[in-house]
């Protein structure tokens, strides 16, 4: 097997004295599909955060596709390939879809340099745009202003635009939160028919989706890896069933 | 994917209405000497000169969500320079003029060094302090400012001596700087300002140096004022520090509200409105700062997309 896409070792964020994530070790072998489960608070978003950039590691480090990125800003680990949702929708609500996009795609590229250029995209752009939207299921939404989407769409466009930039590594934010069962099942779709390449994580708390749609699942609890396990066994784990339901007790 | 035929760029990217509509105002614009009194031109050429100003403060509020308090300091640092460079210094009106652009810039890209990390009423405070000093320094540096006397200077070159003449190159150079500030609100670079607005931290995991964008977008918003200032250098030869004061930038900052914040050209429908407001209104009552106020007051009531926001407001819905 060849070297694994992320390798965490030890890391530690802390937000004061409040050790958010707690010495979390981590390897995730390229193309896996992961998920990160684990009760509310457990640390799950801070891990992502401190993956992505947002909130760097306050000890330990993050190696991505052989770079140590633990010092990196977020725009530098982008440029690298991770690429991530958001928990809570993170668009440009008073700009169409096409113009979402079109930031997503030009993040990394000089021509968002371009200071009286036209705004038309080129054509590379245009078939770029038309993939990821595919891949999203909202390909005839583009003209759409995106405060003017359903919830559910606007989810939509956070993988598409997490898409465009044809990211190493995708992570997704609870990307069902909040959607109603039929949407659910349209982005779990989504998630499936993405490219095999892709390396994805996947942050989840219906397990039903998650475990449906990764190779493999670690389960954290009060900042700490508790279990990692492909999803057959974490549905029979006792621990895993101890911290989402609580310690059985004996009479 | 269907692409309408109307929609094809005629000249630069604009469509043909767009053209028609730019083509008339033009027109109407460069007749309006024909049948105004001189006293007249000269309101209208400020009306340009101020539309401008108020253009480049929109580039940032409009676009980019940051409502600068300090490009009245930057306008102004361009007039003192242009004046200076030709009175003291003896230079000819036009090398003045590109050194008060220069200079506009530059401090331009001061402020921007130590404004872009901050939004909101931050990003406010900040750029109005930084106004401040220039204001200080226009007032304190007697010897060469001319302290609150200010400084006199024939800056207007001599084939623009007659009101018409200098208010249609005024017109030209309005057009110009219009077109070009409306590429740039428009182009990908522009549309990365307008990502800033709606959102910093999405920008950032995209991978853009926020900082970065809103210090070359306030840049070259500063180009645009210093442009206007060295504009007013020629249309006043006189510069005083209440050229650079804090009131000059608030009134650019009213003059983009009132003709409507992201609109661009409203910036000359608002200066147009207070101009020939705070000079009619003038000649008829002491109290027209009053008068102002309350104008201002009904704007916010009945119009807060400003005027010409809402009277795009109202077409559209017609259309539809």
């Amino acid at each position: 097997m060849s070297e694994p896409i992320l390798t965490l070792t030890d890391v530690v964020v802390a937000f004061d004295a409040l050790r958010a994530v707690d010495g979390v070790s981590l390897i995730v072998p390229r193309g896996q599909r992961r998920a990160i489960i684990g009760p509310n608070g457990a640390g799950k978003t801070t891990l992502f955060n401190a993956i992505a950039g947002a909130h760097p590691p306050t000890l330990g480090k993050i190696r991505f596709n052989g770079h140590d990125v633990s010092r990196l800003p977020p725009h530098r680990r982008a440029q690298l390939g991770i690429s991530r949702t958001f928990q809570i929708t993170n668009l440009f609500p008073t700009l169409s879809v096409q113009d979402n996009m079109m930031l997503a795609l030009r993040g990394l590229k000089p021509k968002k340099f371009s200071l009286f250029g036209s705004p038309d995209p080129d054509d590379s752009e245009v078939t770029r745009i038309a993939a990821a939207l595919n891949a999203a299921r909202i390909a005839e939404r583009a003209d759409i202003i995106v405060k003017e989407m359903s919830y559910g769409e606007q989810r939509q466009l956070e993988i598409a635009i997490a898409l465009v930039t044809t990211p190493t590594m995708l992570l997704l934010d609870e990307p069902a939160a909040g959607l109603s069962p039929s949407e659910r099942s349209m982005i779990a779709e989504v998630i499936r028919s993405l490219d095999p390449a892709i390396t994805v994580i996947l942050i989840e708390h219906d397990m039903d989706l998650a475990l449906g749609l990764v190779d493999y699942v670690t389960c954290m609890f009060e900042g700490r890896v508790l279990v990692e396990e492909p999803p057959e066994g974490i549905r029979r784990n006792k621990q895993v069933q101890e911290v989402y339901l609580g310690k059985p007790r004996h009479a | 994917m269907t692409q309408p035929v109307s929609k094809t760029s005629v000249l630069a990217g604009m469509t043909s209405r767009a053209l028609v509509i730019t083509g008339l105002v033009v027109i109407v614009a460069a007749c309006l000497p024909m049948v105004l009194s001189s006293y007249q031109v000269g309101l209208a050429t400020e009306v340009l000169i101020f539309g401008v100003l108020a253009m480049s403060i929109d580039i940032l509020a409009g676009f980019a969500g940051r409502t600068s308090l300090g490009h009245g300091a930057i306008f102004g640092v361009s007039t003192y320079v242009v004046v200076y460079a030709t009175g003291q210094a003896g230079l000819s009106p036009w090398a003045g003029f590109a050194l008060g652009v220069l200079a506009a810039t530059a401090v331009a890209s001061i402020f921007a060094l130590l404004a872009v990390r901050t939004s909101g009423v931050y990003f406010l405070l900040l750029t109005l302090a930084l106004g401040m000093i220039v204001w200080g320094v226009c007032l304190r540096w007697t010897q060469v400012t001319g302290g609150e006397n200010g400084m006199r200077a024939d800056v207007r070159p001599a084939a623009l001596m007659s009101h018409s003449a200098f208010y249609w190159a005024v017109l030209a150079g309005a057009v110009i700087v219009s077109f070009a500030m409306w590429r740039f609100v428009r182009s990908p670079f522009g549309l990365t300002l307008r990502g800033i607005r709606d959102s910093e931290s999405r920008m950032r995991s995209l991978g853009y140096n926020v900082p970065l964008h809103l210090f070359i977008g306030f840049t070259v918003s500063g180009i645009f004022a210093g442009i206007a200032g060295g504009l007013y250098a020629m249309f006043n030869n006189f510069v005083s520090p209440s050229t650079v004061a804090l009131a000059q930038s608030v009134e650019g900052v009213l003059m983009m509200i009132a003709g409507g914040v992201g609109t661009l050209f409203g910036a000359f429908v608002g200066a147009a409105a207070i101009i020939v407001l705070e000079n009619i209104v003038s000649s008829y009552t002491e109290r027209w700062l009053m008068v102002l106020g309350i104008t201002f007051v009904l704007i916010m009531i009945f119009a807060p997309e400003g005027i010409i926001g809402k009277l795009r407001a109202i077409t559209s819905r017609k259309v539809r």
